[in-house]
C-alpha cells in the first residue's frame, strides 16, 4: 500500500513536470501550428539562468529565497528568449511550417552547443532547499516533498492558463485563433501580436519547467532540456495536439504509467511503456490527435 | 488553420518548396530548361567522373595541409573520408523520405542504428557468418521499418514527426540500458574482428574500408535513381506535391508513404551496416535524436529532393563536424574574448547557425544555390 502511494505521488510529480514542459508547446502548436524544437533550448536557458542567479546571490540568504529569485529569473529569461525567437526567426516564415520546424531544429542544436561551450558538458550541481529534499509521511509512505511543489506549481499554471484562455480578451483571441485563424484576421484582430504573446508565454512556461527539472535532477546540464522535450512531445501528441486539458490529462497518465512500469516491471521499462502508450493511442484513436481546441 | 486537411496541405506544399527537382522527378519541366546536347551528356558523365576520382584517391600520396590529417591516402584521411561518404549515403536514404515524399521523419536514425547494431550483435552474440549477419540485419531492420511505419503513418505532418521521434527515442533508451549486455550501453558494441574478412580490419586496410563506403554510396545512388524514375517514385512525388490531389486521383497515399519509408529505411539500414564495418563497431551516438536531427540538417543544407544535395550535405556536414574543432584552436580566434571562443569551438553551434542561415536565404540548399548561380551566369 505504502509503495503504491509513493509511486502515485512520484508519478504525479513527474506528470506535473511534464505538464509544465508541455503546456507551452501545446499552446504554441495549437495556435500557430509550430512544432517548437527549440523548447528544449528554452528550458535549458531557464535552468541556467536560475542556476547563475542562485550562484550570484549572497550565500547568506536561505536557499528557498534564492530559488524563488532564480525561478523568477528563469521564467523571465524563458519569456524573453521566446519573444526574441518569435519576432526574429519565426515570424518571417509565417505559414511555412516545415521551415519553421527546421529553424527551431537549428536553434536547438546551436543553443545546446553554446551552453556546452560556455559551461561545459558536465552537469553542475544545483542548491536545493532543505525542506524540498526531505520527506513527509502520508499513509505510511515517505513522500519526497519536492513532488508536492511540482504538483502545486503545475496546478497553479493549469488554472492560470485556463483562466487566461476563458476569462480574458487575449484568451478569447487565442481560442478563436485555434478554431479559425483566417476568420480572426478577417475580423480585424492582430493575430501576429497574439502569436508573439503566446510564444513568450510558452517560453516562460519552458523556463519554469527548466528550473524545476534542474531541481528534480539536482543539477543543470546542456542536454537536460532535450530529454524532457521528448516526453513533452509525447504528452502533447497523446493529449490531442493543442488541447490544454488533454495535455494535462496526458501528462498525469504518462507520469503515472512511467513510474508504475518502472517499479512493477523493470527499471527502464517505464520509458518504453510511454512510447507503447503513444503507439496504442495512435492505433486506437488516430483522429483525436488532429483535432485541436484550446 | 489547424483543421486536419488544412494542416496537411500546408505541410506538404511547404515541403514542396524546399524540394528542388532534379532531372528525373515527375514534375514536367518547361521545354527551355531541359538540358540538351553536350550539357546533357556532361550531366550524365559527371557522377562517373566524380566516382572515378574518388575511387582513385587511395593512390594519391599528396599532403593537403589544413584540409585533411596527413596525406590523402594516409589511414587518417581515408578513414575520415570513408565516414563522410557513409553518412552522405545515409543522408541520401533519408532524402527518399523527406525530399522525395515530403515525410518529415525524426526517426530515421532508428533504422540506421538498427542496421548497425543488428550486424554487430548477430556477428558476436549470435555467431552468424558475415553474409548471413548482413542479411539478418537488413531483414530485421526492414521489418522494424514496416511495423513502425504502419503505426506512425496513421498521422500526418507534424504529428508524424513527433511520433517517429518518440520511437527513435525509445530505441535510444533500449540501447543505453544495455539489455542482456547485447548493445554495450554507452560504450557501444565493437565489431567482432574474427568474423569479418581481414581486408576490412586494421589501420593498413583503410583503403578497403574507404572503397566499401564508396561502394555503398554508389548502391544508394543507383537505388534512389531507379526508385525515383519508377512508377512508385512518381507516386511519391505526387504525394509530396499535393497529397489530397494524389488521393483523389486514386493513389493509395498511405501505401505510397509506407513504401517510401520502408525503402528509405532499407537503404538507411544498409548504411548502418556499412557504418559498423567502416568504424569497427556500433556507437550509441547513432541512436540519439541529435543524429536524427543532423540527418535533416544535412539534407536541407545540401538541398532536399536532389541526390547531389543530400550526398554533398551529408559529406560536408560530417567533414565540418570533424574538422571545425581544429579551426577553434587556430590563431584566427585567439584575439576573441573567451566566451565567444568557447562558443565557436563547438562545431554544432556553427553548423546550427549556418543551417538557420541556409533555411532563410537558400531554401533549396547549397546545390540549389549553386545551380541558380550556374544558370544565371549561363544566361548572360
Amino acid at each position: 500500500m505504502s509503495d503504491l502511494v509513493l509511486l502515485l505521488a512520484t508519478g504525479l510529480g513527474l506528470g506535473a513536470l511534464y505538464f509544465i514542459a508541455a503546456s507551452g508547446l501545446s499552446l504554441i502548436y495549437g495556435l500557430m501550428g509550430v512544432l517548437n524544437f527549440a523548447h528544449g533550448a528554452f528550458m535549458t536557458a531557464g535552468a541556467y539562468a536560475a542556476w547563475l542567479t542562485m550562484g550570484a546571490l549572497p550565500t547568506a540568504w536561505p536557499v528557498a529565497g534564492r530559488l524563488l529569485v532564480g525561478i523568477a529569473a528563469g521564467v523571465c529569461v524563458g519569456a524573453l528568449v521566446g519573444l526574441v525567437v518569435e519576432v526574429v526567426l519565426i515570424r518571417p516564415l509565417y505559414r511555412h511550417h516545415i521551415q519553421q520546424v527546421l529553424v527551431t531544429v537549428g536553434l536547438s542544436l546551436a543553443g545546446v552547443a553554446a551552453a556546452q561551450g560556455i559551461w561545459g558538458a558536465d552537469p553542475r550541481a544545483v542548491d536545493k532547499p532543505v525542506w524540498m529534499s526531505g520527506t513527509t509521511d502520508v499513509l505510511g509512505a515517505r513522500l519526497p516533498n519536492d513532488r508536492f511543489v511540482y504538483v502545486l506549481v503545475a496546478g497553479l499554471l493549469f488554472a492560470g492558463l485556463l483562466a487566461l484562455l476563458h476569462l480574458t480578451r487575449l484568451g478569447l483571441v487565442i481560442r478563436a485563433g485555434v478554431e479559425n485563424r483566417t476568420m480572426v484576421e478577417a475580423l480585424g484582430i492582430n493575430v501576429h501580436r497574439t502569436f508573439t504573446v503566446v510564444f513568450a508565454l510558452g517560453g516562460a512556461a519552458a523556463g519554469l519547467a527548466g528550473v524545476l527539472y534542474s531541481q528534480y535532477a539536482g543539477a543543470v546540464s546542456p542536454a537536460q532540456g532535450g530529454s524532457l522535450l521528448i516526453f513533452a512531445f509525447i504528452v502533447v501528441v497523446i493529449g490531442g495536439m493543442g488541447s490544454l486539458t488533454g495535455t494535462a490529462v496526458a501528462a498525469v497518465v504518462v507520469g503515472l504509467v512511467q513510474q508504475l512500469a518502472n517499479y512493477y516491471a523493470a527499471s527502464g521499462v517505464g520509458d518504453l511503456s510511454v512510447v507503447l502508450l503513444l503507439a496504442l493511442v495512435l492505433l486506437l484513436r488516430p483522429t483525436s490527435l488532429k483535432g485541436a481546441t484550446a | 488553420m489547424t483543421s486536419p486537411t488544412d494542416h496537411l496541405t500546408d505541410t506538404h506544399t511547404s515541403s514542396g518548396e524546399v524540394a528542388v527537382d532534379d532531372d528525373d522527378t515527375a514534375a514536367p519541366r518547361p521545354a527551355g530548361q531541359r538540358p540538351q546536347g553536350r550539357a546533357h551528356l556532361l550531366q550524365r558523365l559527371l557522377p562517373v567522373v566524380v566516382l572515378a576520382v574518388l575511387a582513385y584517391l587511395p593512390y594519391v600520396p599528396v599532403e593537403v595541409p589544413g584540409l585533411l590529417p596527413g596525406r590523402v591516402n594516409g589511414p587518417g584521411s581515408l578513414q575520415l573520408l570513408a565516414t563522410c561518404l557513409v553518412v552522405g549515403g545515409i543522408a541520401l536514404s533519408y532524402d527518399v523520405l523527406f525530399g522525395r515524399t515530403g515525410l518529415l521523419s525524426f526517426g530515421h536514425a532508428l533504422f540506421v542504428a538498427a542496421g548497425s547494431y543488428l550486424l554487430t550483435i548477430s556477428l558476436s552474440t549470435w555467431d552468424l557468418p558475415l553474409p548471413l549477419a548482413v542479411l539478418a540485419a537488413l531483414g530485421l531492420s526492414t521489418l522494424l521499418a514496416l511495423v513502425v511505419g504502419a503505426v506512425a503513418l496513421r498521422v500526418g505532418g507534424i504529428a508524424f514527426a513527433m511520433v517517429t521521434l518518440a520511437f527513435a527515442q525509445a530505441a535510444s533508451i533500449i540501447v543505453m540500458r544495455n539489455p542482456g549486455g547485447v548493445t554495450g550501453g554507452e560504450e557501444g558494441r565493437p565489431l567482432d574482428r574474427d568474423a569479418v574478412p581481414d581486408l576490412l580490419v586494421g589501420v593498413v586496410n583503410a583503403p578497403y574500408r574507404y572503397w566499401l563506403a564508396l561502394g555503398f554510396v554508389v548502391v544508394a545512388w543507383v537505388a534512389v535513381t531507379l526508385l525515383v524514375r519508377s512508377r512508385a517514385g512518381h507516386a511519391m512525388a505526387a504525394v509530396r506535391e499535393n497529397e489530397q490531389r494524389a488521393a483523389v486521383l486514386g493513389l493509395g497515399t498511405y501505401r505510397v508513404r509506407l513504401l517510401a519509408l520502408v525503402a528509405g529505411s532499407f537503404l538507411g539500414a544498409l548504411g548502418g551496416v556499412v557504418h559498423a564495418l567502416v568504424l569497427g563497431g556500433s556507437n550509441p551516438h547513432l541512436t540519439t535524436s541529435e543524429f536524427t536531427l543532423s540527418l535533416l540538417v544535412m539534407v536541407v543544407l545540401g538541398g532536399a529532393g536532389s541526390r547531389w544535395g543530400a550526398l554533398l550535405g551529408g559529406v560536408l556536414y560530417t567533414y565540418a563536424d570533424a574538422r571545425l574543432v581544429e579551426v577553434s584552436s587556430s590563431a584566427v580566434l585567439q584575439g576573441l574574448p573567451d566566451v565567444v571562443r568557447q562558443v565557436l569551438s563547438q562545431p554544432l553551434f556553427i553548423l546550427g547557425v549556418f543551417f538557420i542561415v541556409v533555411v532563410y536565404f537558400a531554401p533549396s540548399g547549397l546545390t540549389g544555390l549553386g545551380g541558380r548561380l550556374i544558370r544565371r551566369s549561363g544566361s548572360r
